[in-house]
């Protein structure tokens, strides 16, 4: 009895694994062209646009994970003599020189650039178009500074003010993004020579610095579900969009004046056979229907001119209106150096 | 002299399965990224740097540490589910297991919510606790299987407990214990983001920095440099453990049937207390995140279970909890199977050659064994990178096929089934082996008569763990599933990096989910594991 049990468990298991091996390959319909994308980790895009997009165009959307920004400009470089998809989204400014230099895009002019995307332009070229912008921004829980009667900060000078003593925690630019945009940031405010100076300051005011965002948000932070015990968090400009009462009302907030503004473009790769098909989809990356749901789904704003914002945004999470930022070329000869001098203050 | 000959050759046959598998998925993407470090240059910068090893002896302090811990806290368990028998231990048999699948980042945060500026207290902690499994199955595989009647004698001749332990099962164990204890140092050595997320900005091993050098500074020549440090202190590590096995290596009593468990008797107590008090630390984090899960700013609540037929806040997935918990069943599933086919074929291999006569075949044995184990001391994201430049020169450009997910799981899962099998296989006396022989068995129905009742219950032991192992991987499979087929751990990942209470809700009890259906299938597989000792007794 409890052998002929065991051997329907084990006769389902093969089964299962069966099925799996065989169904890998896909039942790919004749004749439709089926183009590559390769994008970052944030990719969340709901299944009803992709499918939408496949019936107007006629074109089948292979979507690859390859990793945050970074890793993916890295990849790119890497396979560029071969390949791995057809067009790339994701590349962000800070690794666009990287990616520019190496050849991994070639030159593609969307006709939906000229409706916002182009206010982000960066390459002379056309080989990258800005899909949305992203900011990171100090984040701070206003609950915690109303109950405690305590001002709140506002630029990156008050941080380093007494009165928010270990209040502050940042990421590890080294391992996380928004932790390279603020180091970023704080270059940007204070120029080459005075940065570092800038960080002591913030590391005798009591800065805590963890590897990544979600400790930072998650765990350390008083505004998010964590209940964390620091009110003051590097994060994005959108967060508190997604941190509201039961009345609505947000309970965080982006400081505006804080903020490094980092853009993501995508672009057809070089060396793909059917560049056609691939700016086919950068259209769609930059058309309507594509750019109305970068908010909702993937917390960034889009590039394209007159797309709503979710009605929760307007008030919780306005588009910063001067961010900074650095060139691109700045950035791509400066960053390493930087990185170091941060961890030898911070890890010491 | 034709017997000999058909025999290696039959052997060689039996090889090129895993040594292909080998070669193909692992050697030759790893030597690829190597290269391309190498031909930048300036290896000899880095490896000369005093930071360089300044890393490397931290990972592997931090690693030696958890092994030790992980050793210390795995025998009671071990001792526990081989010998005694109490009500309720069939749990315990799975609880051991469930560590083994959590994604490492929440297991990182739970850690850093019990201690949250713990260093590396909780790096090694954390690293320990992942692996206690490791050591309580696979040294508890062997003492299920052990003569307990050696034991018994020698405590009829007048040793104490502890003496008959010393002198007559722990030797025994040995091998066991070795392969185990090689395996928890790789996998602490490599592990990546319990010390990313506990080093904080503080605390840095080799294999953060590789990462770090290959993902964000495409610094090639610094990472390869960094990857000949880890694997020399990889082969080094194995080759102490090699040694350990070597020289304790002997046919030992095994039998088919388990050797009755009982109850503990008096100074058995004391180790038995001492197993549950690390169940019961094992439990610690895993009450934690199960507390979580329930737990909202306004009180008690189901929502992020609820949440899991749903797909997040704001679409943070692309197919619901439950889609993604039966993605990992299929994708563990096919990882298993093919992980057992390349492993026990490799282990059969290994055994072979060393029953071989002479000298050669043995040397090429024992190369081979730590050849097989080198997957688990590489950097994933070594291989990883390394099957972007050399894997399109194969037909299908395999680079980001979801069809990579079970090969890369399986280079993962091989190991653990080899070191999991081996000291068993190794076990069987030869004598029966040659018994069957002059009676005038062929090899494989020796191997079906002998060895494989014989090594039955610890082929399913390994398949279990194995299972397990694939349900809970991480890396390789967070870049290969197609991003509309992400499987749990995948799921979790994508649901903690996005803000949003119902977002951290949902991902704890995900968490929970891939614990339950980890404690399901193990106890699935534990079933056939009962139902087969008995088919043994007709």
């Amino acid at each position: 009895m409890r052998f002929i049990r065991a051997a329907s468990v084990l006769l389902a298991g093969a089964l299962t694994a069966g099925c799996t091996l065989a169904g890998g390959g896909e039942d790919q319909a004749e004749g439709t062209p089926t183009v590559t994308l390769v994008t970052h980790d944030s990719w969340t895009v709901p299944q009803e646009v992709l499918d939408a997009f496949e019936q107007r165009s006629g074109i089948r959307l292979e979507v690859r994970k390859q990793g945050d920004a970074g890793e993916l400009t890295n990849k790119l470089v890497l396979t560029k003599a071969n390949p791995i998809g057809d067009v790339a989204y994701g590349v962000d400014s800070t690794f666009a020189s990287r990616a520019l230099s190496a050849g991994v895009f070639e030159s593609y002019t969307s006709p939906e650039a000229d409706r916002g995307p182009q206010r982000y332009a960066i390459d002379p070229r056309h080989r990258l178009s800005a899909v949305d912008v992203g900011d990171v921004c100090v984040n701070i829980d206003t609950r915690w500074f109303a109950e405690r009667d305590l001002a709140e900060p506002e630029t990156l000078a008050d941080l380093t003010d007494p009165k928010y003593r270990d209040l502050l925690v940042v990421e590890n630019p080294a391992t996380s993004s928004p932790g390279l945009a603020f180091l970023l940031a704080t270059v940007a405010e204070y120029g080459e020579q005075g940065w570092l100076d800038y960080w002591s300051r913030l590391e005798r005011n009591g800065v805590k610095a963890v590897s990544g965002w979600t400790e930072a948000y998650t765990q350390e932070f008083s505004g998010s579900s964590g209940n964390g015990p620091r009110p003051i968090v590097v994060s994005y400009a959108s967060s508190p969009a997604a941190e509201v009462d039961e009345n609505g009302e947000p309970t965080t907030k982006a400081l505006l004046e804080t903020c490094y503004r980092q853009v993501e473009y995508a672009g057809v790769l070089a060396g793909t056979d059917q560049p056609d098909n691939a700016g086919k989809v950068v259209d769609f990356l930059l058309s309507q229907e594509f750019q109305s749901i970068v908010a909702e789904n993937m917390y960034v704003y889009p590039t394209r001119e007159g797309v709503e914002l979710p009605s929760a945004w307007a008030e919780a999470a306005p588009l910063p209106e001067d961010p900074a930022s650095l060139p691109g070329e700045r950035v791509q000869s400066g960053r390493e150096r930087w990185i170091e001098k941060w961890r030898a203050l911070v890890e010491g | 002299m034709a017997r000999t000959g058909r025999g290696i050759a039959g052997v060689a046959a039996v090889a090129v399965v895993p040594l292909a598998f080998l070669v193909v998925f692992f050697a030759w993407p790893v030597a690829g990224i190597l290269g391309l470090g190498f031909s930048s240059g300036g290896i000899a910068t880095t490896l000369f740097e005093s930071q360089t090893w300044r890393l490397a002896a931290f990972t592997v302090a931090q690693a030696a540490a958890a092994t030790l811990v992980a050793v210390a806290a795995g025998l009671p368990v071990a001792y526990l589910l081989a010998r005694v028998r109490l009500p309720g231990l069939g749990v315990v048999r799975t609880l051991v297991l469930v560590p083994f699948v959590l994604p490492t980042v929440v297991v990182g945060l739970a850690f850093r919510a019990l201690w949250p500026d713990g260093g590396v207290f909780t790096i090694v902690l954390a690293n320990a606790f992942f692996n206690v499994a490791v050591v309580a199955r696979t040294v508890g595989g062997l003492w299920a299987q052990l003569d307990r009647r050696g034991e018994d004698a020698a405590r009829s001749l007048g040793a104490s407990r502890w003496r008959a332990f010393r002198t007559v099962t722990l030797p025994a164990l040995t091998p066991a214990l070795a392969s185990a204890a090689a395996v928890v140092f790789l996998f602490c050595a490599t592990s990546f983001g319990v010390v990313l997320i506990l080093g904080g900005a503080r605390w840095r091993t080799l294999e953060t920095e590789i990462y770090l050098r290959t993902v964000n500074l495409l610094d090639l020549s610094g990472a390869a440099a960094l990857s000949l440090v880890q694997l020399a202190a990889v082969v080094a590590a194995l080759a102490a453990g090699a040694l350990a096995r070597r020289r304790r290596e002997t046919a030992l009593a095994l039998r088919a049937q388990p050797t009755p468990a009982r109850r503990p008797e008096r100074g058995e107590w004391w180790v038995v207390a001492a197993a549950f008090a690390v169940l019961a630390l094992l439990l610690t984090p895993i009450v934690g995140l199960v507390a979580r899960s329930l737990s909202t700013p306004d009180g008690w609540s189901l929502d992020g279970y609820l949440a899991l037929s749903g797909q997040g806040e704001r679409g943070a997935l692309n197919v619901t909890g439950w889609q993604a918990a039966a993605n990992s069943v299929r994708a563990a599933s096919d990882a298993t199977v093919l992980a057992m086919v390349v492993g026990v074929l490799a282990a059969v291999v290994l055994v072979s050659l060393r029953r071989s006569p002479g000298r050669g075949p043995r040397v090429l044995g024992e190369t081979m064994d730590a050849a097989l184990m080198l997957p688990l001391g590489v950097s994933a994201v070594t291989v990883g990178f390394g099957y972007l430049v050399t894997l399109d020169a194969l037909p299908g450009d395999l680079r980001t096929s979801p069809l990579l997910v079970p090969f890369a799981q399986a280079l993962v899962i091989i190991p653990l089934i080899v070191r999991m099998v081996l000291p068993v296989l190794r076990s069987v006396d030869e004598r029966l082996r040659q018994a069957a022989t002059t009676l005038g068995a062929g090899p494989v129905r020796v191997w079906r008569e002998i060895d494989l009742p014989l090594t039955i219950r610890s082929l399913i032991a390994a398949a279990a763990f194995g299972y397990v192992v694939a349900l809970g991987e991480f890396g390789a499979t967070s870049f290969l599933a197609r991003p509309d087929a992400p499987t749990l751990p995948v799921a979790i990942a994508s649901l903690v990096s996005r803000p949003g209470e119902l977002n951290s809700q949902m991902a704890y009890a995900a968490c929970a989910l891939l614990m339950a259906v980890t404690a399901v299938v193990v106890a699935l597989i534990e079933r056939l594991r009962s139902a087969q000792s008995r088919v043994g007794e007709f």
